[in-house]
């Protein structure tokens, strides 16, 4: 499954890459993606749950959530939130913090104000070597002409391999279809010129979508502007391609360890390690002949 | 005032240094985490091993969608069919009829049940033969069902043509076709399991096969013992012994090289069950040693090292699921993977 890490979707054409950079650091956790994806996917309701960690209600990726908005709680003496950073041309706005008491009423003095918010929304990666698509026994899971990695819902037959191959906890089996379903990069929209619900219905442009190659030089770009701007933490996520997936399709700006937002900070493609696999259980496989063989060795008593 | 307020004109009275954006790092909670590197050239005690950092204490990987009675039953049945097949080979080799018999009907019971398991734990079973609709060596699965249907026709023809007398030819062909595929069968879900992103599983990878293997082998010597006269039994004990220590010392191995990721095999229900299995292959593999005289002794000591076997595959299940839903075996690795990567990259910078 190789395909062109710099440039190419699908091999031997010009189609260039699609992907996603996702710059969490102007989201707002308004859940817009979430909503458009469902919507635009048909996606079933999944529970109104509310998983009293914070203002997450839909805890992770799964068959029926293809967009996941974390939200990070922090209270740490940060200073106040400021919008806006790191875009100079714009006027920094206060979105203020919604809550159900005047902010900081429950708070001793001295924690007030000192309190900050991630924000992110997570997705499939669309990895490069992407380990659901490589364990598929049956092909179900493909590589599009845009580089990205799509369930063919006719071919797959819900053997569940995918679910823990993905190392991002991406891809899950829908319990009463029997098969596994996950982001496919809006793959009906892209066929119509059209870009992905989520990047569409996004306020803020948290989530951009483009030619991966455009996306990774505005996100450098955007990196070095929030460095300038005070904010050292900002660091990309998913964007190189000599990590352990071979980059991600779809990549992010994180303000924190990748871990805080339920990211796994060095993911590797298991497949990286089938060919030693692969060794060991011939040697084994040889071992158990070599053994069962030897007891039939020596003298028989009877 | 010495504390900051929130009033309706934003935050008052902060404190000079704190009006750091956000994001900044120098106030960071990453950066305390991050302090082993500045620790470590600083001579001052390193962070403890385990600590780590999580969106909430949630698992970053989804759980493994497989019902444990059908794929852990799976791996313990492919096991038994594949390495009974070689006992039966060698048996029928050198004239141990009585213990071929059994252990070919063993074969095709065990290796149409694993079939059965694995049908059965699909989402869409209609659709199982989609497995074979392409080749992928990238994918264990598909390769099993391969080697499924080039094994499974052989050990049925092993145990029919066994039963009935018919075809003697073609029979001792499948025998011992069936016999030398077999370890493969035994050995190749070892692969299977591991090549996920379970901890517990996949960093378990160069000990797994043998671990599978040993159970295996314990598993149809256990069978043999079961159901052969002690007459012609002897290399089912063997077979018995050489599987559970090889069992033994690939899993105290494995244990011992995977580090705190071995914790699922030691705790909760999957450490219950792998203590489990330990003692029934022991006991078991002590029975074989002492069995040759009598028949009940060899038949309990044969039900022990089946029951031991399978208690290895849930155990080993178990543990791939309590890895999975904990987030320290997938965080607190990938760090040290990454100061170990950082390191050298420090290194080199140096020289
Ligand atoms: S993130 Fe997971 S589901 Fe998405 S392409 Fe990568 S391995 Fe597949
Ligand atoms: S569940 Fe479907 S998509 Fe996933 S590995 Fe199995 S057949 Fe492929």
């Amino acid at each position: 499954m190789a395909i062109d890490e710099e440039a190419g979707g699908q091999p031997g054409t010009d189609q260039p890459r699609m992907g996603f950079f996702t710059d969490t650091s102007v989201c707002i956790g308004c859940k817009a993606c979430e909503v458009a994806c469902k919507e635009w996917n048909m996606i079933p309701e999944d529970g109104l749950d509310f998983t009293a960690m914070s203002f997450d209600n839909s805890g992770g990726l799964g068959a029926d959530t293809w967009r996941h908005v974390a939200f990070v709680e922090q209270r740490e003496p940060l200073g106040y939130q400021e919008t806006g950073v790191g875009r100079p041309e714009g006027e920094p706005v206060d979105l203020g913090m919604p809550s159900f008491e005047r902010p900081g009423d429950s708070t001793g003095a001295d924690e007030r104000g000192e309190f900050r918010w991630l924000m992110s929304s997570d997705v499939c990666k669309h990895c490069t070597s992407a380990a659901c698509l490589d364990v598929c026994p049956t092909g179900a899971l493909f590589r599009t002409e845009y580089g990205t990695v799509v369930v063919q819902e006719d071919i797959c037959n819900g053997c569940g391999y995918c679910v823990p191959a993905c190392p991002y906890g991406v891809i899950d089996k829908r319990a009463d279809d029997g098969r596994v379903w996950k982001c496919t990069l809006c793959y009906d929209r892209l066929g119509d010129g059209l870009e992905p619900a989520c990047a569409k219905a996004c306020p803020t442009d948290s989530i951009q979508f483009g030619n991966l190659d455009e996306l990774r030089e505005r996100a450098n770009e955007r990196v070095r502007d929030l460095h300038d701007a005070g904010v050292s933490s900002a660091r990309l996520y998913g964007d190189d391609p000599q990590d352990g997936v071979g980059g991600a399709g779809a990549f992010f700006l994180l303000l924190d360890e990748p871990e805080v937002y339920g990211l796994p900070p060095d993911p590797v493609v298991t497949t990286r390690d089938l060919p030693s696999m692969w060794r060991y259980a011939g040697i084994a496989a040889a071992t158990l002949l070599a053994g069962v063989s030897a007891t039939f060795l020596g003298r028989r008593r009877r | 005032m010495s504390t900051s307020d929130v009033t309706p004109q934003g935050v008052q009275g902060e404190r000079p240094g704190r009006e750091a954006v956000t994001g900044s790092a120098a106030v960071l909670d990453g950066d305390r985490h991050r302090a082993p590197e500045h620790a470590r050239s600083s001579g001052t005690q390193e962070v403890s091993e385990t600590e780590f950092r999580s969106y909430y204490g949630q698992p970053i990987l989804n759980q493994i969608v497989w019902e444990g009675r059908d794929i852990a039953g799976y791996l313990f049945l492919g096991g038994l069919a594949g390495a009974s097949s070689g006992l039966a080979a060698g048996a029928e080799l050198t004239g141990r009829p009585d213990l071929a018999r059994p252990l070919k009907y063993t074969a095709l019971g065990a290796v149409s049940g694993s079939l059965v398991a694995l049908v059965h734990d699909l989402g869409r079973p209609a659709r199982f033969l989609n497995m074979l609709r392409v080749f992928r060596p990238t994918s264990p699965m598909n390769m099993g069902s391969w080697l499924l249907a080039g094994y499974g026709p052989m050990a049925g023809a092993a145990a029919v043509t066994g039963a009935t007398g018919l075809f003697p030819r073609i029979g001792r062909a499948a025998t011992v076709g069936a016999g030398v595929v077999g370890p493969a069968v035994a050995a190749y879900t070892a692969p299977l399991i591991c090549d996920t992103a379970v901890p517990a599983w996949h960093e378990g990878y160069r000990e797994m096969p043998f671990v599978f293997v040993g159970s295996a082998a314990a598993a149809s010597g256990g069978m043999g013992m079961l159901t052969a006269p002690l007459g012609q039994a002897a290399p089912a004990r063997r077979a018995a012994v050489f599987g559970s220590a090889l069992e033994t010392a690939a899993v105290a191995r494995m244990e011992r090289r995977l580090g705190m990721v071995a914790e699922p095999y030691q705790s909760g229900r999957g450490g219950a069950l792998m203590r489990t299995a330990k003692a029934l292959t022991l006991a078991g593999a002590a029975g074989a040693l002492l069995s040759g005289r009598s028949r009940v002794l060899s038949a309990a000591s044969g039900a022990a090292l089946l029951a031991g076997s399978a208690c290895t595959r849930f155990g080993i299940f178990k543990a791939g699921v309590q890895s999975a839903a904990d987030p320290k075996y997938t965080v607190v690795p990938q760090r040290q993977r990454l100061r170990e990567k950082n390191g050298e990259q420090e290194e080199e910078g140096a020289n």
